[in-house]
Parts: C-alpha cells; sequence; structure tokens
C-alpha cells in the first residue's frame, strides 16, 4: 500500500493532468459485487490499462463509465481541456458520448455489418452531421451548407480508413471484412466521433502477433496525433506492456495494484491474482525465479 | 444414450437415377393424397334440413394427385439439369446477368409506363381504378418502409396511421379548419371553424400527414423500450384501438355508418364535374367522369412519387442512415451518441406521415369512409408487401404491391382458388428469395463504386 503511494507522488504528474477520475466506484446486479470501492485515475494523452482474470469486473466498469450501466454508489469525473468537470454518473445513454466525447469500441465487434466501411465511418459522425443538416430539413432541400459538411465528413472517414489501411475496402461491406480489419474498423469509427477518451475492450482480442503489433502503433499513434487519452482492457500482456503508461489491476471487483507497468509486472498480488494462488506463494515463485 | 446421428458425408453425391426420383415422386404424390383426400376428396354442405350432406370429387383428387407426382419428377429433373446448386446461386448465371440487366432498365420503364397508364388505358376504367388501388399501396408500402425496412420496427398497425389520416381529411372536411380566436370579452377563448370551399383536400393533406405523424409519435413514446414481437403486438393493439375508437365514438365519427360526403379534389380550386363551373366547362370539352380518374390516378401518382424521393433523400441524410444503424445493432448507436428514442420516434413519425398522406387520399377518393377499410387485413396486406419487396428496397416494394394487389385482381377468375394460388406464390417466392424480391442493400454513399451489400450481411432488426 505505502509503495503505491509512494509511485502516487512520483507519478504526480499525471494526477495533476488526469482526465477521468473514478472515485469509490461500485457496481452491484442483486447480490453479485462486480465492482467494488473501485478507484482510479486516467491521465490526460496517456495510455491506461486496465487488466485482470477474466471476472474481474473489467467490463462492468467500462460499461459504468461509457454509460451502459448505472453505477450503485462512487463518483466519475471527467475533464476536458480548459472545461468544467463532467459527473459521468449523471449522464445518460447517448449523452456520454455525445456530450462528455467518451467513445467506446466492444470485446465483441460490434460494427454495422450490412453497412460498408465507409457507411460505418459517417454513422458515427452523426451527430455532427445531424446539425450540418439542419436536423434533416436542410439537408432535405440539399443546402450548400450540408454539401460541404458532407464533403469534409467523407474527407474525415477517408483520413481514418487511410490510417488503418483499408481505403481500398472503403465500398465493402464491414461484416465482409476479416477479423483484424474489422477490429481496426471499429477503432475508427470510435475515433470518427472525435473522443477526448477513447475507451477499447480489449482491442487485441483475437489477433496474431503482427496484427497486434500494428494496433500497439496505431494506439501510440493516435496518442500522439489526436492527443486522444486513452483507456484499454486488455489481456495480451505484451500489448500491455508495451503502450501503457498506467496500469490498473483487477480482480474480484477490486484494484489490487496501480503503477508502471514495470511496477505492475513485479507486484507479488498482480501474479497472484493471475496464477491463482495466494499471496505468500507468489512471493515464493518470484523469488525462486530470479 | 448414446444415439450416434447416421453418418453422413458432408458433400455425399446425391442418389441419381430414376428409382431415385420415382421414389420421392410416389412420397410426394401420398402426401397429396393424404392432405387433400379431405380438403377436395370430399365436399361437405349444410342440407336443406341443416343435416350434413356430403359428396365426394374423387376425379379431382387423382387429378392432383397425378399432378404432384408428374411435378415431382419434373422439378426433380430440373435441378439435375441445373446441376449442382448451392445457397447462394440457385438462378444460373447467365439468367442471373440478365435479370440484373433488367433489374438496372426496371424502374426507368415502369416509372415511363406507369405516367403513360391514364393515356394507354383511358377507355378501361377498370383498369385505371385497380392503378389507383395499386399505387395506394405503393405509397403505403413506401411509408411502411420507413419503418419496417429501414429502422427495422416491426409495425402491425400501420393502417391506423391511414385511418387517422382518412378521418382527418374526411372530418375536417366537413366542419372546416378549427382556429381558436382570442378576445376580451367572456368567453375569451373561442373556436371559429375555417370553411375551405374547393381548396378542402390540398389545405387537409398536410394537416391528415402531420395528425398522422402526431399519432406515431404518441404510438412511439410508449413502446420505445419494446423490442421485436413486444412491439409488434402492442402496434397491433395500437391498431385496433384506432378501429375500435372510431366505430365506438358515434358523436364525432359516425361510428360503423362512417363518413360519406366528403369533397373530391379540385385542380386549383376547379372542380373536375359538371357544372358550368367545372373544367371541363372551362376547357369547353365535353364533361367525362373519366377525367377525375385520370386526375386522380397522378395526384396519387405525384404523392407516392414524393414519399420515394423523400425516402431516397433521407437515406442519404444523417437521420436515414441512423434508423439504418439501429436496424443493424442498437448497442453500437447508443455507443456512438445517436439517441436512440429520438431516431426512433422520427421514423415512426416519417411513416404514419405517408400513412396520413395515404389515408387522405383514399378518403377522397371514395368520398366515403367507414371503419370497415382499416382492418388488421390492411396492415398484414402492406408489411406483406414491405416483406415481400425485400426490406429497404423501394424498386422491390412497388414490385410487391403491384404483384399482391394487381395479381390478387388478375386471379379473380379463378375465385375459390384465388388464395390459393396467391398462397403458392408467397411459398415459392419464400423459398427462392427469403429475403424478399430484392433482398440486397444499396450503400448510401461510397467512395469509388457502389457495390451492392448481400442481404446476408444485412439485419432484419429487432424491433
Amino acid at each position: 500500500m505505502s509503495a503505491d503511494r509512494i509511485d502516487d507522488r512520483i507519478n504526480n504528474k499525471i494526477i495533476n493532468d488526469k482526465i477521468l477520475a473514478v472515485d469509490h466506484l461500485s457496481m452491484r446486479f442483486g447480490g453479485i459485487v462486480a465492482v467494488n470501492d473501485l478507484s482510479f485515475e486516467a491521465g490526460k494523452r496517456r495510455i491506461t490499462a486496465l487488466i485482470g482474470p477474466n471476472g474481474a469486473g473489467k467490463t462492468t466498469v467500462f460499461n459504468c463509465i461509457t454509460g451502459f450501466y448505472k453505477p450503485t454508489g462512487g463518483t466519475m469525473r471527467l475533464t476536458h481541456e480548459g472545461a468544467a468537470e463532467i459527473a459521468l454518473e449523471r449522464l445518460n445513454d447517448f449523452r456520454i458520448s455525445k456530450q462528455a466525447k467518451i467513445a467506446r469500441t466492444f470485446q465483441n465487434i460490434r460494427l454495422f455489418p450490412g453497412m460498408t466501411a465507409l457507411e460505418n465511418l459517417m454513422v458515427a459522425q452523426h451527430n455532427a452531421l445531424m446539425l450540418a443538416s439542419g436536423l434533416t430539413f436542410l439537408g432535405l432541400i440539399g443546402a450548400p451548407s450540408w454539401r460541404t459538411a458532407e464533403k469534409r465528413a467523407i474527407d474525415l472517414a477517408t483520413f481514418w480508413l487511410t490510417r488503418i489501411g483499408l481505403l481500398d475496402r472503403a465500398d465493402d461491406a464491414a461484416g465482409n471484412l476479416p477479423y483484424g480489419d474489422q477490429r481496426r474498423l471499429e477503432i475508427a469509427r470510435a475515433m470518427c466521433t472525435e473522443p477526448a477518451l477513447l475507451c477499447l475492450d480489449e482491442p487485441a482480442a483475437g489477433l496474431n502477433t503482427r496484427e497486434s503489433a500494428a494496433l500497439s502503433e496505431l494506439l501510440l499513434s493516435i496518442r500522439a496525433e489526436q492527443g486522444t487519452s486513452i483507456l484499454l482492457i486488455e489481456h495480451d500482456m505484451s500489448v500491455v506492456m508495451e503502450i501503457s503508461d498506467h496500469v490498473v489491476v483487477m480482480d474480484y471487483g477490486v484494484k489490487i495494484a496501480e503503477g508502471s507497468p514495470e511496477q505492475v509486472r513485479n507486484d507479488p498480488k498482480v501474479i497472484a491474482a493471475y496464477l491463482g494462488a495466494d499471496e505468500q506463494e507468489a512471493i515464493a515463485v518470484m523469488e525462486s525465479g530470479t | 444414450m448414446s444415439v450416434i446421428p447416421a453418418a453422413r458425408p458432408p458433400h455425399a453425391a446425391q442418389p441419381s437415377g430414376s428409382a431415385f426420383i420415382l421414389k420421392k415422386a410416389l412420397i410426394s404424390a401420398l402426401v397429396a393424397l393424404v392432405l387433400f383426400s379431405l380438403m377436395i376428396g370430399v365436399r361437405t354442405e349444410a342440407g336443406p334440413q341443416g343435416g350434413l350432406i356430403y359428396w365426394t370429387r374423387f376425379g379431382d383428387l387423382a387429378a392432383i394427385v397425378a399432378v404432384v407426382f408428374g411435378g415431382s419428377i419434373i422439378v426433380e429433373l430440373l435441378r439435375r439439369w441445373w446441376g449442382p446448386v448451392d445457397k447462394d446461386r440457385i438462378v444460373p448465371k447467365p439468367v442471373q446477368s440478365a435479370m440484373s440487366f433488367t433489374g438496372r432498365l426496371l424502374a426507368p420503364a415502369l416509372l415511363v409506363f406507369t405516367f403513360l397508364v391514364p393515356v394507354i388505358f383511358y377507355d378501361q376504367r377498370y383498369i385505371l381504378d385497380l392503378s389507383i388501388l395499386v399505387l395506394t399501396y405503393v405509397m403505403l408500402g413506401w411509408g411502411l418502409n420507413v419503418v419496417v425496412g429501414l429502422a427495422g420496427l416491426l409495425d402491425l398497425g400501420y393502417v391506423a396511421f391511414y385511418a387517422v389520416g382518412a378521418y382527418s381529411y374526411g372530418l375536417l372536411a366537413q366542419s372546416g379548419l378549427p382556429f381558436p380566436t382570442v378576445s376580451l370579452s367572456y368567453p375569451f377563448l373561442s373556436v371559429d371553424f375555417l370553411h375551405l370551399g374547393p381548396w378542402a383536400f390540398w389545405v387537409l393533406l398536410p394537416v391528415s400527414g402531420i395528425l398522422a405523424a402526431f399519432w406515431g409519435v404518441l404510438l412511439g413514446f410508449p413502446v420505445l423500450r419494446l423490442r421485436g414481437d413486444y412491439l409488434a403486438i402492442v402496434t397491433l393493439a395500437f391498431g385496433e384501438i384506432i378501429r375500435l375508437v372510431i366505430i365506438n365514438w358515434q358523436s364525432l365519427t359516425g361510428g360503423p355508418n362512417g363518413v360519406s360526403g366528403i369533397p373530391r379534389p379540385t385542380l386549383f380550386g376547379i372542380p373536375l364535374d359538371n357544372s358550368d363551373s367545372g373544367l371541363a366547362a372551362r376547357l369547353g370539352i365535353e364533361f367525362s367522369p373519366t377525367h377525375r380518374i385520370v386526375f386522380l390516378f397522378y395526384i396519387i401518382l405525384a404523392m407516392a412519387l414524393l414519399t420515394n424521393w423523400v425516402t431516397i433523400r433521407l437515406r442519404r441524410l444523417p437521420l436515414g442512415r441512423a434508423w439504418e444503424a439501429l436496424r443493424e445493432d442498437e448497442v453500437a448507436c447508443r455507443a456512438l451518441g445517436i439517441n436512440v428514442t429520438t431516431t426512433k420516434l422520427t421514423a415512426f413519425a416519417t411513416g404514419a406521415m405517408f400513412g396520413g398522406f395515404a389515408g387522405a387520399f383514399f378518403a377522397t377518393r371514395q368520398g366515403f369512409i367507414s371503419p370497415e377499410s382499416f382492418t388488421f387485413q390492411e396492415s398484414a396486406l402492406v408489411l406483406a408487401i414491405v416483406v415481400l419487396g425485400g426490406m429497404g428496397s423501394q424498386l422491390g416494394v412497388a414490385l410487391a404491391a403491384l404483384a399482391m394487389i394487381g395479381g390478387f385482381e388478375l386471379f379473380r377468375g379463378l375465385e375459390q382458388y384465388r388464395m390459393l394460388v396467391f398462397g403458392l406464390a408467397m411459398v415459392l417466392l419464400m423459398i427462392w428469395r427469403p429475403r424478399g424480391l430484392i433482398g440486397h442493400r444499396a450503400p448510401t454513399v461510397y467512395l469509388k463504386q457502389a457495390q451492392a451489400i448481400s442481404s446476408d450481411l444485412v439485419k432484419e432488426g429487432h424491433g
């Protein structure tokens, strides 16, 4: 515990410059406590990873942050650059994406399979385009302002398609794309909402080594070029260790460790959680290993 | 408990030879014999004394069984001739390419033909009436297509909006358009009625549409949380409620007696009748009742084309794209910041508005409306048109309306067998084209080339 606090002080810069602060978050489903008193922060322009064994409650945390669940207790504060804090637990549903500018992807890909890759990215720009089309009325009469807005939207979509290397397949149905391409398209679709915080639920699941290396590169470039903060859940430790600035480890709904990838990697509690052994045994394992 | 399924190689060669074909045909004939022995072999009727009398028709039965036997052999031989078929390719390649070629020309050709119908069939009142009916259903189909085909919300009560449109026009045309007047003396607020005279139809047409859209929103609000089957049941109930209210609110709607004497549409205020101020008299030509029919034909054609134009336009706007995205994946829509509630409501309202327009037209064409015209059968018919046409496809819906309404009339000569033929046609269509006549989806925006998207990928929506 004391190690955590010292680490916090060392990483003071992150704490001061946070985009998301989750404070004492709890989520209960009937008698089951999925998330219990969880607190962590995600730094601005940082990649924060949320890891833990299966069933640790990571996706539940995501669903709370992105408004799919209403948390039973606790607060989640989002801070935009030069703007007031937004209490995420008070926003519901689509407003999380619209007002708080949080975009997410899903563990099981949720593209619009019957629409083309380009259309998928156009749907993502719905709110901006809706305004530009004068709530449909200007668009219906084909006003010039709408035409330019539509062209700009196509340009943004083209930019992201180029970025993820799918420009050639822009007019193919999303459901026809290979699995890895679908994963990247979903990230591009989330980025088309121009988010401040991008939440990725297991983006590397089902990808091969080459594809997950490309994914790491994409995420790093998104952070560097768009300045988007990223929060990700991931089981692929090579991705987590390579790109994360900060790692939060959960098990049975509570945070068991937090820190830089190095610190987390060597934390006996984390190893115990992953190996399913208790803490003393894990320490013994580590000591015999080193 | 070790039930091992019969081992069957995945691509077993079909047993060949005439023995197999004969066996299959015999089985089919046997099934037909069992099925039809009671339906056709024996005919029962209530006798003059109330007792049951029956007579046998074994000749007909034998004929049908023979047809099934022969048909089975022919179908099997045809299958052999086409070679092995898989799910995607039932129709041979050359036929397919020919179909796609005609498909591209079909829509413009149909449009030109439709414009010329009153010219070609000027003397045939029956065909003109029928084409007006078909166009009414084309418009209804296109309207419902917004809700069912694009937004993927299964609506079984579409006739309610048709009824709201018809009654809005019928009642408002008789009473005049109410508008409130505020005064400083008691009772401060009074309602005056503006009588519209010859302009009734043109003023009340948009009013009917708006009122129907309003009811669409009213229905939409409580049912937005429901999906799939539950949504279908509630919309079905809504359709019935509207009909029952119309039947029972006698003081307003006239109950089962309906509303009569609904004014006819005029051409810029000029009525199309045989009076001195009528169009025929003004133009100095001989009056003919066909003028009005032709006029009605072009009104409904214009209204249907407007529906089509708006729908096509909407599909390319963010709203229409959101409807389709909603059909594909509602959860993803929410994650992208799309307000699912208002998006669904606009779909309901838009569909209802077109239904209301069609209802107003129906009222002005008939001159008389009663609750009998707005039964569940109408909803089912319009829904069948949308499903048969291929959900989301404008051309498909138009073809399906033509086939359903026109085809139904075509087989009028077959009398009692009409339904049988009709059912058979539907079954065949659903076997060959399970996603409707036009089962693929055209993308709304493209970079290089618009490619049709196979129906395997397009979702039907979950409500």
